[in-house]
């Protein structure tokens, strides 16, 4: 028997609270960007737990497609993000408020 | 809850398992976050996806570990790594430089209350508590036979779709990749030879065709050939 289910939960809340700090708090594009994956693994922790708790096949499927997602926006974010720095060198978060009112 | 009655329904093994594999994924993230340079903040995040596989095998979620390592640490890891040394990125920055007022504060008060808040979701009954509604996850044979089933009956729609996700997102990975007018890819600073060189970069054949033109063409043909290419 492993361990109980509340602590697989509140691990990955506390995973996806540290995701959540960090996306709000850094400038850097691509260490925002690895701060969703962050938050998107807490999600798949907290799926594979309820699967395994409610002995359910739904939860490991919903991972799987989730990773899945997850590796599609990786691809599409990463070009923007080249697209981006290939206009301007060094840019941050802060320095793409072209849209800015 | 009390401490106890959680940890004693569990092993010594799988606890001293979570305990660990635990304790990597939290530093793995807190490294993501608090690292100067990038490519730290990267393999950190290395760190915490093998931390999350671990827990996946604790759960009896072997597949679901596998594809962990192989998708994110193998391929989503080493794009991020393959942009930041494409980018040059290799500067470090002053992580918490405050361009907006307050917002390390702020920051820090609605991390603070998205933890209050989901821990007490945590605590709540919020599932229904129905058992294997989509059906069994033990018992009917390994866990990959079990997934493999789903995917391929319940789930082959999903399945499906997500494979013209996939080609979707490598179209516009091309599209978003390439210059503006349509010369194909590479960067500004990589591209110190001229635009004209570097296009025919996809087809080596090109490069021979016209090395071999200009062998046998005679001057006139080599100046017309040039007057022709100096317009653009």
């Amino acid at each position: 028997m492993s361990v109980a289910a509340s602590w697989y939960l509140t691990l990955a809340a506390v995973l996806f609270t540290i995701g959540a700090v960090g996306l709000l708090v850094r400038r850097n594009v691509l260490v925002m960007f690895m701060c969703i994956e962050l938050m998107l693994n807490a999600a798949n922790l907290t799926f594979v737990t309820f699967a395994r708790e409610l002995n359910d096949l739904g939860g490991q499927v919903a991972v799987f497609f989730v990773l899945v997602v997850a590796a599609a926006e990786v691809v599409v974010g990463l070009g923007i993000i080249v697209s981006i720095f290939r206009r301007r060198p060094g840019a941050t978060a802060d320095d793409a408020n072209m849209l800015k009112g | 809850m009390p401490f106890a009655a959680l940890v004693a329904s569990a092993t010594i093994p799988d606890t001293l398992t979570f305990a660990l594999a635990a304790v990597i994924t939290v530093v793995g993230a807190l490294g993501v976050v608090f690292s100067a340079h990038p490519v730290h903040s990267a393999l950190m995040l290395v760190m915490t996806l093998f931390g999350i596989a671990v827990l996946f095998v604790e759960e009896d979620a072997q597949f679901l570990a596998a594809v962990q390592v192989i998708v994110y640490a193998g391929a989503i890891v080493v794009l991020f790594l393959f942009v930041i040394m494409l980018l040059g990125v290799d500067r470090q920055e002053v992580v918490f430089a405050d361009q907006v007022r307050g917002q390390r504060v702020v920051a820090a008060f609605l991390g603070l209350c998205v933890l209050v808040e989901v821990l007490l979701l945590g605590t709540g009954h919020w599932t229904t508590g129905a058992h294997s509604v989509q059906g069994k996850l033990e018992g009917a044979g390994s866990n990959v036979s079990v997934l493999g089933k789903a995917l391929f009956t319940t789930y082959l729609l999903p399945f499906e779709v997500t494979s013209a996700l996939l080609v979707v997102a490598i179209v516009a990975a091309v599209v978003l990749a390439r210059r503006a007018d349509g010369t194909g890819g590479g960067l500004p600073e990589l591209g110190t030879a001229p635009e004209r060189d570097a296009a025919p970069k996809l087809g080596a054949g090109e490069d021979e065709e016209r090395g071999a033109a200009e062998q046998r063409g005679t001057g006139e043909e080599r100046r017309a050939e040039d007057e022709a290419v100096t317009p653009r």
